[in-house]
């Protein structure tokens, strides 16, 4: 037989190599789902720009070479490369992952209340597959694309966090992915899991991070299950390389009267697409998604977030915000479903860009989808730069031009930080983009 | 003209009128008093044939007819008016052009012709002078960015128009400034005649002040306690509904 | 059923006998037989006694076509539809034409009557076999000769080619070329005829493109091709379609646009469909899919598209703006409304290439029954477009909650001093608002008219001002039964 030298066949080659190694194997479940999985990798094939769903992304940059799943390593990193990642002033649960594997030496889980369980994935499945089993087994795992099936064959390790009915954390859970430079291209396939049962709520915290840039690909799938009542928050940081690939697939369901709440800011990758897919199956869920991304060089930020009422009374706020320098190409797709019955549903929607070049690009696509006539729903999108006036304005008062435009970006920006709940939070992310903004200066 | 008896009206299964009794005659003014959430406003509401209320006892005669059977624009051409609380904003068509569909509608009813758009225009500015109302308004969409003033006078002029033989006015003196309320009392009372009855529903006694009632009568938890003259309103005025509902709760 | 309809029944009688491969040369006969094939093509170029050139053009069309896979991004369904199960080529069907009014469907006549129709017009709509058909003919005359003393030239598509050839050849294809899209290729191998209107340097055209061409549109055919040029400075305003369900028995239509406008000129391209819907019950219908583009090639042109969408069981159009001269501007004011079964997939596409270039899309949809109704559109800036601006308003309102209502705006820019603006909103008829039109007297459907029309104002009021009043009450028309 000749051997296929697409780039699916040669995944499907490094996962018939790889896959003795790979943790939990020997449950029948698991080797049946990653099994499955690796055929619908191979079915599905990376997407190209033809589907319509990456009209704007092209992955091709990533398709031209084979990543190998990144080994466990040492690799020198120590706590200091850690602390400049955490956010002052605010305690927390803390997970490292280096490489894409859990370092239980540079973590600092603490105690956590009764009823609170954070563990590894490769750990919990050593330990306690039975309680993976109910959220990873069946079509859900690998439905989407092409690399949230190969994550499923794939997946080596990441965070598992299940809350029992009432529990409330009160500090965060922080999950720190440090990548180091490998020598060769390698892939990171995380897998996090979260289950808050009915009435309990916490706050989780990721942060992609490579203190020593490099070349490799970050390929994450979290699934997000929250119960009646229940309350998540979600923050995340993307700080990648700027050679790295950063794709990651955020899918949440939300219970009658949960709440999901989530933040995203890009600052990292060469390119990178974050999806977040939220389903709000029961009356009364409350979802908002907020973002911010910024972006030089050759830099493409891709955000795609689907946000679908299927019960009535259900609310969602979606707010992003694209700072686009130098070459740099932001795309934002976003997609409101109003289910048919999903009456009395209130879902908005606000994107706006900012192009500092005259290289830069946006490409934005708004999109509501509506099946129920009591409902208000409205998007908004724009296009454009930096106001001409306000500029002059605080030039004519002494500021230098590059200061000024900072000023008018993070005023820019402000507008969904501002919407952080906690202080040290907003204050942790006003900095990293204070950071990025002074790097322009360099 | 009206004939209300023993009426029982349910919202959403909850009962909220519990047995009213009410007689208008042709060329009656009659007040209906009655604190916040009584049940003056779903009155109003039953009368012009809203749906969602429940009428699960009793009638109401209009003009020695069953005035529950008709849908809300038959009451209408049959010369029910109900001057809203709350008016309606409708984007983009203009308060004129909805006036005149209105009047036409109404007067095709009554075997009458259509109003021409020169008649109908000499007409429409006549009253809304009347009215202290800019003409200009009327081109505006309707309703839309009225100020309150603006909103309740328009409906006063719809009346006027329409020219209807019952004229309910639920709360039609709310969020006027004392001129406003002058002009509104002045225009209502230039309808009245002997061959229209007005059922005046309002929270104070002030708008009494300027359109005197032939009878008063005080609405509380959906039934009317007590009906009188003139002077009731004057007793409520004084004492507020603290009196009446005392009243009620001991009985 | 393959989604295609028989054109002409006694054709059909006809072809179903002994007839042959013959008919090419046979240039005298009134039909080619069903199917699509290059024979098929040339029957229709030489039954047309067209330049070798168009031919040519046709027929890299035709064999481009077969290359092509029909779309399916739009969101729309039907039967897949068998192209070879068609008539391309045919007479209209005298025969069996009605011979008075009384013979027409009251249906179609009631409608008629609502929209104020004079009764001369209603019998031509009908298609009625009367003599009135020579009145238009004689008032076009007039019209045309009026025309052609300021150097207009206003006709068919076919007399073009014939007086005009130099014209045509110049700008046909320049705007939708045809290798364009599945339907525009079809069209470019195989339309019969359509309008063309030249307008000169400098003039003012003083009449609406429309006077009487409501009339002489109810034989317009099933593949339509039109193409407008705008010289200098010069304006005209175009109106196509007719407010009136016109007879028609093709169910594929798959029109080509294409307007020039160049330094200074200005098109307004105004329409009103009202093609057959389809039943109560999604059966039949229309199927639209049209391709319509104009290209504002010169300095300070201007494009505007106005149009009314109230007809055929599928829309498939997005009439849009190539705004290559500086100073450019491209306008798109729609109104698409669906009831029953229909689904329409409609919106514009504005392509900023000069500098200053200016764009405003005003999208109404609005959905009933069991209607889906999608607004899809696309701003696109590109590098050389500085200062473009663009502003987007499109607004749903739905009516009942088995109907859809969807939106899909693309907003693609390349340069930094643009300024792009998109907003939607969805709204439903309130309660309030039918209870507070009923109180003063007017009925559930007068109400839901007047609403309607209230959510459309900034759109119907774009139209020129006889259709608009006409506009207007189809607007109430299409939607009868959807409220009570």
């Amino acid at each position: 037989m000749g051997k296929d030298k697409s780039i699916a066949a040669s995944y499907a080659r490094q996962f018939a190599e790889v896959e003795g190694a790979l943790p939990g194997r020997g449950l029948a479940w698991l080797d049946a789902l990653r099994a499955n999985a690796i055929e619908r990798f191979a079915e599905l094939d990376f997407p190209t720009p033809k589907l319509e769903s990456w009209k704007f992304t092209n992955l091709r940059p990533l398709t031209r070479e084979v990543f190998a799943p990144s080994p466990a390593t040492r690799n020198g990193l120590g706590k200091g490369d850690v602390a400049r990642w955490l956010a002052d002033d605010l305690p927390c649960h803390l997970m490292v992952f280096v490489d894409g594997h859990f370092r239980a030496d540079l973590s600092e889980l603490g105690a956590l209340p009764r009823g609170a369980r954070v563990a590894s994935l490769a750990e919990t499945l050593a330990g306690d597959p039975a309680r993976l089993e109910a959220h990873l087994a069946g079509n859900d795992a690998i439905e989407g694309d092409a690399p949230v099936a190969l994550n499923t064959a794939l997946m080596a390790d990441g965070a598992v966090i299940a809350l029992d009915r009432g529990v409330a954390l009160e500090k965060p859970v922080h999950l720190l992915y440090l990548a180091t430079a490998a020598t060769k291209p390698v892939a990171m396939h995380l897998r996090n899991l979260v289950v808050a049962e009915p009435g309990s709520s916490a706050t989780l915290i990721e942060t992609y991070a490579a203190p020593r840039g490099g070349r490799y690909w970050t390929n994450a799938v979290t699934d997000i299950v929250v119960a009646r009542d229940a309350q998540i928050r979600h923050f995340k940081l993307q700080n990648e390389s700027v050679d790295a690939f950063h794709l990651a697939a955020t899918r949440a369901r939300l219970a009658k009267g949960s709440g999901y709440d989530s933040f995203y800011a890009s600052f990292g990758a060469r390119l990178s697409r974050n999806e977040i897919a939220t389903r709000l199956d029961g009356e009364g869920a409350d979802c908002r998604l907020s973002g911010v991304y910024l972006a030089r060089g050759r830099q493409h930020v891709d955000n795609t977030t689907v946000i679908d009422h299927r019960e009535p009374g259900s609310v969602s706020k979606e707010h992003y915000k694209g700072v686009l320098d130098g070459d740099a190409h932001g795309v934002f797709q976003g997609k409101i479903i109003v289910r048919p019955g999903a009456q009395k549903t209130d879902a908005h929607q606000l994107n706006k860009n900012l192009l500092l070049s005259k290289t830069a690009q946006a490409d934005t696509k708004p999109e509501l989808e509506i099946h129920a006539d009591d409902v208000k729903c409205s998007h908004g999108a724009a296009v454009g730069e930096l106001d001409a006036e306000a500029l002059f304005y605080l030039r004519s008062r002494g500021l230098d031009p590059a200061h000024a435009q900072r000023m008018l970006v993070e005023a820019f920006i402000g507008e969904v930080i501002d919407g952080i709940g906690t202080p040290a939070l907003r204050s942790h992310l006003g900095r990293l983009v204070a950071a990025w903004l002074s790097e322009a200066e360099d | 003209m009206l004939e209300i008896r023993n009426l029982h009206v349910a919202v959403d299964g909850k009962e909220i009128l519990k047995g009213i009794d009410l007689a208008v005659g042709r060329g009656e003014v009659h007040a209906l008093m009655g604190p916040n959430g009584s049940g003056k406003s779903t009155l109003a509401y039953v009368l012009a044939g809203r749906e969602g209320y429940e009428v699960t006892k009793g009638e109401v005669l209009y003009q020695g007819r069953n005035l529950l059977d008709l849908a809300p624009e038959e009451r209408a051409r049959e010369g029910v008016f109900l001057g809203f609380q709350y008016p309606v904003e409708i984007p983009g068509v203009a308060a004129m052009n909805f006036l005149k569909a209105a009047v036409n509608a109404v007067r095709k009813h009554r075997g009458e012709d259509e109003l021409d758009a020169i008649d109908f225009l000499k007409l429409v500015r006549d009253k809304a002078k009347a009215l202290k109302m800019d003409g200009e308004l009327l081109k505006r969409p309707l309703n839309v960015g009225f100020s309150g003033g603006e909103k309740k006078r328009n409906e006063i002029l719809q009346m006027a128009m329409i020219d209807p033989r019952l004229a309910v006015l639920d709360e039609t003196d709310s969020g006027l400034d004392i001129d406003a309320l002058k002009i509104v009392a002045a225009g209502v009372n230039a309808l009245r005649g002997p061959e229209r009855a007005i059922l005046l529903i309002t929270h104070y006694q002030r708008l009494l002040n300027y359109i005197v009632p032939d009878r008063v009568h005080v609405l509380v938890d959906g039934r009317i306690v007590k009906s009188g003259g003139k002077k009731l309103a004057l007793e409520v005025d004084d004492q507020g509904y603290e009196p009446f509902t005392a009243g009620e709760k001991a009985a | 059923m393959a989604a295609t309809v028989d054109t002409v029944e006694t054709v059909k009688a006809l072809s179903d006998g002994d007839y042959k491969y013959g008919f090419v040369s046979d240039i005298e006969a009134d039909f080619a037989p069903k199917g699509l094939s290059e024979d098929i093509v040339r029957f229709i170029s030489a039954k047309k006694d067209e330049p070798e050139w168009l031919l040519e053009w046709r027929l890299k069309a035709y064999r481009h076509w077969l290359t092509m896979v029909e779309p399916n991004w739009a969101r729309v369904g039907y039967p897949p539809i068998d192209y070879q199960d068609s008539y391309y080529y045919s007479a209209p069907k005298t025969q069996d034409r009605p011979k008075s009014l009384d013979e027409v469907d009251p249906e179609l006549l009631r409608t008629y009557e609502k929209l104020g129709i004079p009764l001369k017009e209603q019998e031509m709509l009908a298609g009625v076999a009367v003599d009135a058909v020579f009145d238009s003919v004689s008032v076009a005359t007039t019209f045309k000769e009026k025309l052609a003393g300021i150097g207009v030239i206003f006709g068919s598509f076919s007399d073009a080619v014939q007086e005009h050839p130099e014209l045509v050849r110049k700008y046909l294809g320049s705007v939708v070329p045809y290798a364009d899209n599945f339907f525009a290729t079809l069209n470019s191998a195989v339309f019969t005829d359509g309008s063309f209107a030249y307008i000169p340097k400098g003039v003012r055209c003083p009449m609406e493109l429309s006077t009487y061409f409501r009339i002489n549109a109810a034989n317009t055919g099933q593949f339509e091709r039109t193409l407008i040029i705008a010289e200098e400075g010069s304006y005209v305003s175009y109106l196509e379609g007719c407010t009136a369900p016109m007879r028609d028995e093709n169910q594929l239509h798959a029109a080509v646009v294409e307007l020039i406008a160049l330094d200074d000129a200005e098109i307004k391209y105004s329409t009103v469909q009202n093609w057959y819907p389809g039943d109560k019950n999604g059966k039949g219908g229309i199927y639209n899919f049209v391709t319509k583009r104009g290209a504002c090639r010169g300095r300070n042109s201007k494009i505007s598209w106005t149009q009314v969408e109230t007809g055929s069981a599928i829309t498939w159009k997005y009439p849009s703006c190539i705004l290559q001269g500086d100073n450019s501007v491209g306008e798109f004011f729609s109104v698409a409304i669906t009831n029953n079964y229909q689904q329409a997939d409609t919106g514009t596409k504005m392509i900023h290439i000069g500098k200053n270039t200016r764009s405003t899309i005003i999208a109404k949809g609005i959905s009933a029954g069991h209607a889906q109704n999608t607004y899809r559109g696309l701003v696109r800036v590109l590098k050389s477009a500085e200062g473009a601006r663009n502003h987007t308003q499109c607004d749903s309102l739905l009516i009942g909650d088995a109907c859809g209502a969807h939106t899909v705006p693309y907003i693609e820019v390349k340069n930094r001093s643009a300024q792009i603006e998109h907003e939607a909103t969805t709204s439903k008829i309130g309660d309030d608002q039918l209870f507070y039109c009923q109180q003063r007297g007017l009925s559930a459907e007068d109400a839901v008219s007047m609403i309607v029309n209230g959510f459309c104002k900034q759109v119907l009021q774009q139209l020129p001002m006889e259709f608009a009043v006409e506009a207007q009450k189809l607007v109430g028309i299409s939607l009868e039964g959807s409220v009570g």
